[in-house]
């Protein structure tokens, strides 16, 4: 019988430690999809942020090594360009990228370093136990937004990949989602290109997943998955907001 | 032998961490160690697969180190006191997943933004762990610019050793001071092979982590004494200092760095007096040279602290003599370099 669907050789055999219809599994499939077409397993080293996604470095059948909160970016630098024929990849949360490493990956961006971002935005903290994120939407309840995200004093949600793509040393950014199957179609082509632009050593690459956390949402997988269609997309629109021409 | 060149502290640095195969540098300008990072953007560029960094803070750049460090490539970064203390959750990260690297601190005087003069006030940071949990530097303490020279080459080759950081706590006079060095050859000596943890893609082979935390506290207990026992060796094979004029001493004078330059001034003027003054200099701070500093408590009974700080190193100090001796200390702070006279008037006041 011919085998039509199998695990990713770049998957180890080890369970997800992620909630049901949390959206990280997905993610993480389709990243280890893509370092199997390109065959670049072998020469691929992944970074794991500190959050839910801490245990990545457990998922991912190559080498990985662990950063301190936000600092993923700069772990990647330091380890791109003492090994440039490497594949470097990040995979952040919105805490880890866009609160305390923000500085990390907007410096990060600016140098062009030719690296690959997964960058999971699921608007809130997962692995703490639901706090606002710099992400967080409007109005949105968080453990430290009972009242709702007021913008008056916390500031509006940060757009990650409309303000990335306005830096010269970029190359690839988009905004993806994984709620439903046309989605995940997309959003495997875009980390595919994003890993492209970095083969091809065009500068760096982002991704941007929309994605749910049903656990602190206080939702089921199904009304997550809706709650995301229906609250995120619009204030995060998906679509590619920066490309070389060679991986469009 | 090679050949005598003048260069300042900052800059010899720089050129003895190249010569043993330092080829990534990470930094953000601070004085007084700016000269340091000029000198690696000045340098680097010109070597191929090198790269110099100026990253967008202190914990950008010892983060670089880690990634750097994991392909096991040989690795720096350098700051003074305030930007140290930005690093510290990024070597804490690096003592826990045994990754070597030297770190670079050249002190100026604390706390707070301080002054931008030479301080020694960040002995308890550079000694004692510095960030959270318990771990420890390799910590070398140069007096002159040929010691930083040889004492940053040695650091290299002590992290590789013990796959842990290793710090030069120098200070801003160090530093900026020129005097003749000479890069000496080196003697081979079989440092431990990478191979068996570095980061290079898992062609081959099985895939490699660095996993700096475990969250079975049983577990992360034995990652614990796994890297205590690195100390214990440290102590017991690696310990480095200086003794001057010992026997018959009637006090002995335990100062590092700067200070113990001042000291063998002191020492001479002394003399001249008819005082008979010895020194301990520790060059290593961590390990601690308590041993020769236990057994001259035996025959010496009056010993004299001193230090850029108002009292650090005089505990360890006092740990070593353990009440065999009576133990006084002289501090100035705040960038203030104590003068030899000062010392030499404490010193007649203690022996009267």
């Amino acid at each position: 019988m011919k085998k039509v669907f199998g695990r990713p050789k770049s998957l180890t055999k080890d369970p997800f430690t992620y909630c049901p219809g949390c959206h990280h599994g997905i993610a993480h499939r389709l990243v280890a999809e893509v370092l199997d077409e390109f065959g670049i397993r072998e020469k691929t080293i992944g970074i794991s942020p500190v959050g839910c996604a801490v245990f990545t470095y457990a998922f991912f059948d190559c080498d990985m090594i662990c950063a301190a909160h936000g600092r993923a970016p700069s772990v990647a630098t330091g380890m791109k360009r003492s090994k440039p024929d490497s594949i470097v990849f990040t995979y952040q949360g919105d805490g880890d990228l866009a609160a305390i490493g923000m500085g990390e990956i907007v410096h990060t961006a600016n140098r062009g370093e030719s690296i690959t971002v997964i960058f999971i935005n699921n608007a809130i903290y997962g692995m703490t136990g639901g706090q606002m994120a710099p992400t967080t939407l409007v109005g949105q309840v968080t453990q430290t937004s009972p009242y709702g995200r007021d913008p008056k004093t916390m500031g509006y949600p940060i757009k990650v990949a409309e303000m990335l793509s306005t830096l010269k040393g970029v190359a690839y950014i988009s905004r993806v989602a994984l709620s439903k199957p046309a989605y995940v179609l997309k959003a495997k082509k875009a980390i595919r290109k994003a890993f492209q632009s970095q083969i091809e050593g065009k500068g760096f690459s982002l991704v941007e997943i929309l994605s749910t956390c049903p656990t602190n949402w206080g939702l089921s997988p199904i009304e997550a998955s809706k709650w995301l269609e229906e609250n995120m997309i619009p204030y995060y629109p998906l679509g590619e907001f920066k490309t070389p021409e060679e991986v469009s | 032998m090679g050949e005598k060149i003048l260069m300042k502290g900052n800059e010899a640095i720089g050129e003895a961490a190249i010569r043993v195969g330092c080829h990534f540098y990470f930094g953000y300008p601070i004085t007084p160690q700016s000269e340091l990072a000029a000198y690696m953007s000045k340098k680097l560029p010109k070597i191929k697969n090198a790269a110099f960094i100026q990253a967008e803070s202190e914990i950008i750049a010892i983060n670089m180190v880690y990634g750097a460090a994991s392909t096991g490539a040989r690795t720096m970064t350098s700051s003074s006191s305030t930007g140290i203390s930005l690093k510290q959750e990024g070597i804490s990260f690096i003592a826990c997943a045994e990754l070597p690297c030297v770190i670079v601190n050249m002190q100026r005087g604390g706390p707070g933004l301080g002054s931008i003069q030479p301080g020694q006030a960040d002995y308890f940071q550079a000694t004692k762990g510095g960030g959270h949990g318990d771990y420890h530097l390799i910590v070398l303490a140069p007096s002159s610019v040929q010691e930083l020279v040889d004492l940053t080459m040695d650091a290299f080759d002590l992290a590789d050793k013990y796959t842990n950081p290793a710090m030069i706590l120098g200070d801003g006079l160090i530093g900026q001071m020129m005097e003749s060095v000479e890069f000496k050859e080196r003697k081979k000596i079989d440092l431990p092979d990478k191979k068996g943890w570095i980061l290079t893609g898992c062609k081959g082979r099985k895939k490699y982590c660095i996993v700096p935390f475990n969250m079975d506290p049983y577990e992360m207990e034995k990652v614990n004494f796994k890297i205590q026992e690195k100390y214990n060796k440290l102590k017991e094979r690696e310990v480095r200092y200086e003794a001057v004029n010992l026997d018959n001493a009637d006090l002995i004078i335990v100062a590092y760095g700067t200070v113990a330059r001042i000291a063998k001034t002191v020492i001479q003027n002394a003399k001249s007096e008819g005082i008979n003054i010895g020194l301990i200099r520790p060059i290593t701070l961590f390990p601690f040279p308590e041993s020769i500093i236990a057994e001259a408590s035996k025959k010496v009974n009056k010993f004299l602290v001193v230090e850029m700080s108002l009292g650090q190193m005089v505990e360890d100090v006092k740990l070593a003599v353990n009440g065999k001796a009576e133990i006084n200390f002289y501090g100035r702070v705040g960038g203030v370099v104590p003068t030899q006279s000062e010392i030499l008037n404490e010193i007649k006041k203690y022996l009267k």
